[in-house]
């Protein structure tokens, strides 16, 4: 067949966009499960984490069992709904209204017995999506442990949030003010280290994810406002 | 007939030793220099990096060294890019499912192999019209070079940049409390620029040959 022919050049291209489908999509389905796993996996060490617990590849199953105790899903009003919490995708639950937002909660309890609230963290850095946990004391207000996670900030400048320099900065700090009004936490941008409550030093250099965090803290906590107050000791 | 060349004579050597110095593809022909700002600030993505755009180019060369003769030259940066993409996707899937880590800290640029200079230039320049074995070789000569260099850079931008050799502290804690501190500039793309400047200056004032007649 002349290879110059429009008709080979079809027939060519057709075949070769057969074969490379069918191939592509054969090792996509197999390495799909594998995948997923390492994902979830990943989930675990960051909760794990925001409870101050590191945890590698390894151990993070057998860890995840032993401290996470309880997880559920709760609306606005702080009403327990059913479900997977595990499972929801909070990035989707933020585009509903809400009302219809469904929240995963996490109940830890550590070796000393005490209880921490861990809540899920989404938002929005300066180049991509942001993410976290946070972890409360007993009294739902006092921070005891944040992690931070991200797709593509700065390095050495946003991507910052994730050491563990900048979310010790975090530790006791707290989210309601005397009043039990909510007022989240701010970054300040400011050398002097900062004594207030409410307020963290913020990344020098990454002012745009240091405010996306923050709104990120804002707009997450905010929906369990008054599930944290009504739970709190 | 004429006499078989020996798999690995001084000529196909040649092929994978040259692009290692005087026809590097990042310092001589400088292509594929995007990927290599952004995949040096540690050693161990660079490396990862390195047999990710090994394994595409080697098979990618082999693919269409093999098809050569039949694809239409109409069409024949389309099937490329088709063999390229596919081979990407692979390389992608497969770091997700056992390189998880290593494969968020590349995240778009594996992906962005596809773009890649060297593949594309050395399927047009080089598979098209030679043999699969040698297309092998070119294609592992030249990744060993773009590989070559992107470990060099990100051996100093590592080192400089985090006190860090593949994620281990090097630089002792005392020199820390003396008042070093580890340079931010280095982590950032324009450092890698600037090492890769500094490693064309040396080379080229080693090898005169390299130097551009004006």
């Amino acid at each position: 067949m002349n290879k110059h022919s429009n008709l080979y050049i079809i027939i060519y291209a057709s075949i070769l966009v057969i074969v490379v489908a069918a191939v592509l999509s054969i090792i996509s389905t197999t390495l799909k499960p594998v995948q997923n796993k390492n994902i979830e996996l990943e989930k675990k060490q960051n909760i794990l984490h925001s409870i101050n617990i590191n945890s590698n590849r390894k151990d993070v199953e057998q860890l995840y069992g032993k401290y996470i105790k309880a997880s559920y899903i709760i609306n606005y009003k702080g009403e327990r709904l059913s479900g997977d919490a595990f499972n929801i995708d909070l990035r989707k639950e933020k585009l509903k209204s809400v009302e219809e937002q469904k929240l995963p909660v996490y109940e830890s309890r550590l070796d000393n017995g005490s209880k921490k609230i861990i809540i899920p963290l989404v938002g929005k850095g300066l180049w991509g999506p942001i993410w976290g946990f946070i972890s409360f004391n007993d009294d739902n207000n006092t921070i005891y442990g944040v992690t931070f996670n991200h797709e593509g900030e700065t390095p050495g400048l946003g991507a910052q949030i994730t050491t563990t320099d900048f979310q010790k900065r975090f530790i006791g700090k707290q989210v309601f003010d005397v009043r039990k009004k909510f007022v989240s936490i701010e970054l300040k941008k400011a050398k002097s280290k900062s004594n207030n409550i409410h307020q963290v030093d913020a990344i020098s250099g990454g002012t745009i994810t240091s405010k996306g965090l923050e709104k990120m803290l804002q707009n997450c906590i905010s929906c369990y406002e008054k599930y944290l107050k009504e739970n709190s000791k | 007939m004429k006499n078989k060349e020996p798999l690995f004579s001084k000529n196909n050597l040649k092929l994978i030793t040259n692009p290692l110095s005087k026809d590097n593809p990042i310092t001589v022909q400088v292509i594929g220099i995007c990927s290599a700002l952004a995949v040096t600030a540690q050693i161990k993505p660079a490396v990862i990096m390195t047999f990710s755009v090994m394994f595409v180019l080697a098979l990618s060369n082999v693919i269409i060294s093999f098809l050569r003769k039949t694809i239409p030259s109409r069409i024949r940066i389309i099937v490329q890019l088709i063999v390229v993409a596919s081979l990407v996707i692979v390389v992608n899937e497969f770091l997700k499912a056992y390189f998880f880590d290593v494969s968020k800290q590349l995240s778009v640029f594996v992906g962005l192999i596809i773009t890649n200079c060297i593949i594309m230039g050395r399927l047009e320049a080089f598979a098209l019209t030679n043999k699969p074995w040698l297309a092998f070789l070119d294609g592992i000569g030249n990744s060993l070079g773009y590989g070559l260099l992107l470990i060099i850079v990100s051996f100093f931008r590592e080192l400089f940049g985090s006190g860090t050799i593949w994620g281990f502290q090097v630089i002792p804690e005392c020199f820390y409390n003396f008042g070093y501190e580890n340079n931010g500039l280095m982590i950032l793309p324009p450092m890698a620029l600037i090492t890769i400047g500094v490693i064309i200056w040396i080379q080229r004032s080693k090898n005169k040959n390299l130097i551009e007649e004006k």
